[in-house]
């Protein structure tokens, strides 16, 4: 069941983890484009927006201008075919005069031509070059003698219409428009500045809105990258002002103490059944043993010591997860000494010698220390044991005359232990799932042992607040142990509701 | 041999009454902590098993008082509890061996024997043994059988010199574990037989009669037959 538990964390680990690495090898990449991706959303919105306003402005105002300018236009053209109809040619010609001369400034255009072309009246010097629209509008550059002065021609936007009186004479009034195209570009250049600060600080806003965003997000990522990294005490902070980010941070938490709730009493049932049936089953291995005391026949004699060997199999393997469980709840360390690691390998080697002789294999010590003696603070039968175990499966996993390398190395703040071998190595893939619980290879499934070797130096470097990394020694594997001097006191509050397992 | 055994599971002490019994030894049983004591103090017993949890009064509290008072006795402590810190406690109390729920009582049978052994008054210090014309010469670190010198590595001197000093007893593979590698841990295959194997191919391979026997389901055991 155990294997269930495992299973769930490390199957979580293997979906979310590639995720989450991606999201932390580019996360400020990621992060700073989708800020960048939202600011500029926002800043084309709020553009448009602005744009369209603006837009409407000008519509309604320089535009209101011009059409009012076409309207006065319009009316004196009206006005003065009024004139012409009642007076005639004559009549025309004096109102023209006199308007002539009510405005020297020649901000009102005007000229009628006989049908020859040639001016009748007015204050242009010549029809100008430009072709009427449909409507009789035209729009071109004026030039004007004013008085008699040869050299105070002035040469100005005008805007006009062009009205064809009986008799085929033209007549032609405008207006000098300079003062409005002044006034509208004056409009257009305030617009364009508007529109550019509204540009930029919609921009500057949206980058705030997002670097927030993702300020938030960022707090979420880094929870949810510690959480893989095995610590699943860890809880998402909240804001505390309730808004969507907190429900979600909420939430999440629920979910995480929900899985550790889950995997916690999976593994605690299973704890549990070795605990169990560990008492029947001595129980069973001792009735086993007194039948082998008594009178059998050779037969019956062999029978049982097999049945004692796998009674001592089973007790092993529940001896092994009990111990798993009881050193991952563990926080009592009264066993803990300094002690030097290098004679610990080398009895770790001298213990498992002859083992590996037989597969005519070697195992070699080294020792590098930067200023001796070097010390560790740790728990010698544990250290023991888990070195143990790692030497003990470099020698089931290798090929015959294979080499096995411990090696501790001493700096000033960490030891760092190491068992290197030269067989085939764990893939990549399967580096985590072999420090699972009866998780094994499925090539050394032949091998003897029960799945728990590794299972068990994880526990163990767990409590050293020990780092534990399996590595690719090209060829083979190297396990690598990396333990702090002073080991501080783990806070694994995972493993703290184990610690009431029952024994 | 009396043995004294404060346990207060009635299936197990009774157990180990109908054991010790088969094995030639007087068992007086206690099932809790005060009738203990009494009986520890007013009795000479070769060898007490004692239960750390126990109603009225604690295992390793009647161990320390044992102790305060210069009782010497052997003393087995049986526990339930088998973190290794629990251990380091029992045998700080004063007890002299540890030995975790539930067990295999071959285990126990060989614990109690050599913690006999051990109390066993001598003539002095050793500094030979001997078990037939197997002659281990302490001082000199020398090995010697029928008068040829056999040549032993240091750890192998140890475990032969173990052996040599439980001879006639079964020997534990965790009890070697302990008492020749000194550390107290839970080997995934049994590197001791590969030990063991070699000591014998040096001590018994030249030899008609083999000294060095394995005890099937238990240990290992020296012995001339």
């Amino acid at each position: 069941m155990a294997l269930t538990a495992e299973q769930l964390g490390q199957g979580m680990k293997r979906t979310l983890g590639p995720t989450l690495n991606r999201l932390h090898q580019s996360s400020r990449f990621i992060l700073t484009s989708s800020t960048f991706r939202l600011a500029l959303l926002y800043m084309l919105l709020v553009g448009v927006s602005v744009a369209i306003l603006l837009g409407f402005i000008y519509w309604s105002t320089a535009g209101y201008m011009a059409r009012q300018t076409d309207a006065t236009i319009g009316a004196e053209i009206q006005g003065l075919a009024e004139q012409y109809r009642r007076r005639g040619l004559a009549g025309l010609s004096t109102v023209i005069a006199e308007r002539i001369a009510r405005d020297p400034q020649g901000a009102s255009i005007y000229l009628l031509t006989a049908p020859s072309g040639n001016p009748i009246i007015g204050n242009l010097d010549s029809w100008p070059q430009v072709a009427p629209d449909a409507g009789g509008w035209v729009r071109f550059r004026a030039r004007q003698s004013l008085g008699e002065g040869e050299d105070v021609d002035i040469e100005h936007e005008t805007r006009a219409k062009v009205f064809r009186l009986r008799g085929d004479l033209r007549l032609l009034v405008g207006r000098d428009v300079r003062e409005l195209t002044a006034i509208r570009q004056l409009i257009l250049d305030a617009m364009t500045w508007g529109l550019a600060i509204t540009v930029g600080l919609a921009l500057l806003g949206g980058w705030l809105m997002g670097a927030s965003i993702a300020r938030r997000l960022d707090v979420v990522n880094q929870v949810s990258r510690e959480i893989m990294q095995g610590n699943l005490s860890r809880r998402v902070p909240s804001a505390g002002t309730g808004d969507d980010f907190d429900q979600l941070a909420e939430n999440l938490n629920q979910m995480l103490e929900r899985i550790e709730a889950l995997m916690l009493s999976i593994r605690q049932v299973s704890d549990n059944i070795a605990h169990d049936l560990r008492t029947p089953l001595t129980r069973l291995r001792n009735r086993l043993e007194l039948l082998h005391g008594g009178d059998l026949c050779d037969e019956a004699r062999n029978e049982v010591e097999v049945a004692i060997a796998d009674a001592d199999e089973l007790l092993s393997a529940f001896n092994a997860l009990l111990r798993i469980a009881r050193i991952e709840a563990g926080s009592r360390r009264a066993a803990f000494a300094d002690l030097d690691p290098l004679p610990l390998l080398q009895d770790v080697a001298e213990l498992y010698e002859p083992l590996a002789a037989e597969s005519l294999q070697t195992i070699q010590v080294e020792g590098v220390t930067e200023n001796s003696p070097c010390r560790l603070h740790a728990d010698r039968d544990l250290l023991f044991q888990a070195i143990a175990n790692l030497v003990d499966n470099a020698i089931k996993h290798s090929p015959n005359g294979g080499q096995i390398r411990l090696r501790a190395e001493c700096s000033e703040t960490r030891v760092e232990l190491s068992v290197t071998d030269d067989g085939p190595g764990i893939p990549p893939e399967l580096r985590d799932k072999v420090l699972q619980r009866f998780f094994r290879i499925d090539e050394s499934r032949a091998a003897p042992g029960h799945g728990l070797g590794l299972s068990l130096v994880q526990a163990v470097a767990q409590l050293h607040g020990a780092a534990l990394s399996l590595e690719d020694a090209a060829p083979g594997l190297r396990v690598r142990l990396r333990l702090p001097k002073q080991a501080k006191m783990q806070t694994n509050s995972s493993a703290s509701g184990r610690a009431s397992s029952p024994v | 041999m009396r043995v004294l055994v404060i346990e207060d599971d009635p299936q197990l002490s009774g157990y180990l009454a109908k054991a010790f019994g088969e094995m030639g030894a007087s068992v007086d049983l206690a099932d809790n902590g005060r009738d203990g004591l009494f009986l520890a103090a007013g009795n000479p017993y070769d060898v007490m098993v004692i239960d750390r949890m126990l109603p009225e009064l604690e295992g390793l509290a009647i161990i320390r008082t044992l102790r305060a008072s210069g009782n010497l006795t052997p003393v087995l402590i049986l526990s339930a509890l088998g973190e290794v810190d629990h251990r380091v406690e029992g045998l700080r109390a004063g007890g002299d061996d540890y030995l975790v729920k539930p067990f295999a009582f071959s285990e126990l049978h060989a614990r109690i024997e050599a913690l006999m052994r051990r109390s066993a008054p001598g003539d002095g210090p050793v500094t030979s043994l001997s078990v037939a014309d197997l002659e281990l010469d302490l001082l000199k670190r020398q090995v010697q059988r029928g008068g040829q010198p056999i040549a032993l590595q240091p750890r192998e001197f140890k475990l032969l010199e173990y052996l040599m000093r439980h001879a006639g007893q079964v020997v534990t593979r965790t009890m070697l574990l302990e008492n020749v590698w000194d550390y107290h841990f839970d080997p995934q295959t049994n590197v001791i037989d590969v030990h063991i194997s070699r000591l014998r191919a040096k001590i018994d391979k030249d030899f008609d009669q083999p000294l060095l026997q394995t005890v099937r389901g238990a240990g290992y055991m020296l012995r001339a037959d």
